[in-house]
């Protein structure tokens, strides 16, 4: 537990589905050192492409009394990454010195093995490249000490309109991320399958309207 | 999930390939069986086993590293394949050449630590509950051993004929046992409750959660590698199919055919049309858990 696991903790109760993160994600993905991602067809009958990110909708409950749920949904950077150990080549990894979850673009041979092996779909096959692509925590941002401090975010957080995106560290106790999570109720997603994700997710809460 | 072409062949030709080798090498190995017969099954089986690697590299997005495959043995099973494939081919033909039973007994070891390999792929996933069961790696077992034992007989008439009855008879036996567990895995998964629900997916406890869109319009790497495509009804039907071809057909070729070379082609052809239905349903049959996020478009 003492070592540094970089997370993204999402509020659901603020989350309003702009698709900012989606946008800001793919841009900066596009411009950086493992060149653009595939983006085909974009303005055409059949998009496709690849996406680190996606922000999804659910209604809940039945009408009238429905809420709707908008629900970003990224690699979660696992504890217990299930993808890591299948991979043939090694091209799956993650990070001993911050917990990311990483593809080695250069050895992946595009067997799409450790696809099958994320029960959250949170991984796409370039179809352009054909090796697999993930979320990477803009490792090539949070890093660079080129870029102003506050500027050293992933790109999704940087976006977003209603800081429904926070990052940190999540085993550091007094991060603002373990703190969101502790005091916001923090959960992680499927947790049947003890893959004990980084990420976090904070639930939506009742707002008392007082006259 | 989405049945692929090269993962399907692949599996169903070394596994013809794998028992046909165990056949003949059992069959060498209790009686001084006609040097052809053992060298012309050995070379069969070999050429299935070539045939099924070169469907496997059009699995490959980047089929030129396929090399790296062999680096992760200590934790993936894939990487073990891409090792024991190979080495189970070299000591075939050394066997094939030398006759030699220390070889055989070689290639039988990696033949099935192979079938092992293949399965724990499968069988490994945890969420993929269909495949996370014992009966996937005997069933990767017993369908391969089953094909490779019809093969045997019509390689026998040529070459064994004194020996085709017999092998015939074994045929029909190894056919019935791998039917049966095959179903015995229909049954088991028949019954299975998906663990994943929309609930634990997006973490909201509530038992009415409808997806209202998954965040595009096109499609995605995401609904196509992990959903069939296919309406129910052709699923079942694929199952009705290869529960007749795998065993029903062929054994009746087997026992009724008349006992000519045409008719134990026949049943090896129609028992491998069924064993290719069989692995597209294998696949068609898993249902994924990333699935409850690709429910609707829009």
């Amino acid at each position: 537990m003492s070592k540094k696991q970089l997370a993204l903790v999402i509020d659901l109760n603020v989350c309003v589905g702009c698709h900012a993160c989606v946008t800001s994600c793919k841009e900066w993905n596009s411009a950086g050192e493992a060149g653009p991602m595939a983006d085909e067809n974009p303005y055409g009958k059949d998009p496709g492409g690849a996406f680190f990110n996606r922000v999804q909708t659910f209604e809940v409950g039945e009408f009238p009394n429905t809420e709707t749920v908008h629900f970003p949904k990224s690699c979660l950077h696992c504890e217990d990454p299930p993808c890591v150990p299948v991979c043939p080549t090694g091209a799956s990894y993650k990070r001993a010195e911050d917990g990311i979850v990483l593809v080695d673009y250069d050895k992946c041979i595009g067997c799409k093995y450790c696809a099958w092996a994320c029960p959250y779909g949170a991984r796409e096959l370039d179809p352009r490249e054909k090796v697999m692509t993930k979320c990477t925590l803009c490792v090539d941002r949070i890093y660079d000490e080129l870029l102003p401090p506050q500027d050293r975010q992933p790109a999704c957080v940087m976006a977003c309109p209603t800081n429904a995106r926070l990052f940190g560290d999540v085993h550091d106790p007094e991060s603002v991320v373990s703190k969101a999570i502790r005091e916001g109720g923090g959960y992680a997603l499927m947790p049947e399958w003890e893959t004990k994700p980084a990420n976090h997710y904070l639930p939506r809460r009742k707002t008392e309207y007082k006259e | 999930m989405k049945p692929a072409w090269s993962v399907i062949l692949l599996t169903t030709l070394i596994g013809a390939a794998q028992g046909l080798f165990l056949v003949v090498l059992a069959v060498d190995a209790s009686r001084s069986a006609p040097r052809d017969f053992v060298f012309v099954s050995c070379v069969v089986s070999l050429a299935l086993l070539v045939a099924g690697l070169i469907a496997s590299f059009f699995h490959l997005g980047r089929p030129e590293r396929a090399w790296r495959a062999a680096s992760q043995w200590r934790t993936s099973w894939l990487s073990r394949e891409v090792i024991v494939l190979p080495a189970f081919m070299a000591m075939l033909a050394i066997y094939a050449l030398s006759g030699s039973p220390i070889a055989g007994a070689v290639a039988a070891a990696l033949c099935i630590a192979l079938f092992v390999c293949t399965g724990m792929i499968y069988a490994c996933l945890p969420f993929l509950q269909e495949w996370r069961s014992p009966l996937t790696l005997v069933n990767f077992f017993l369908l391969g051993t089953a094909s490779g034992f019809t093969l045997s007989v019509p390689l026998a008439v040529l070459f064994y004929p004194q020996f085709a009855g017999p092998l015939a008879l074994g045929a029909f036996g190894m056919g019935a046992i791998a039917w049966l567990a095959r179903i015995a895995a229909l049954v088991r998964n028949a019954r299975l409750r998906p663990k994943s629900t929309l609930a634990t997916a997006i973490g909201v406890d509530h038992p009415r959660i409808v997806q209202k869109a998954q965040g595009f319009m096109g499609g995605s790497f995401n609904t196509r590698e992990f959903f069939h495509g296919r309406p129910d009804r052709v699923v079942r039907a694929s199952r009705w199919a290869f529960l007749i071809l795998v065993f029903p057909l062929p054994a009746w070729l087997l026992g009724w055919g008349g006992g000519s070379l045409q008719a134990f082609v026949a049943a090896f052809a129609l028992q491998f049309a069924g064993l290719l239905v069989e692995r597209w349903f294998f696949f068609a049959e898993a249902r994924h858990p990333q699935n409850l996020y690709y429910q609707a478009a829009s």
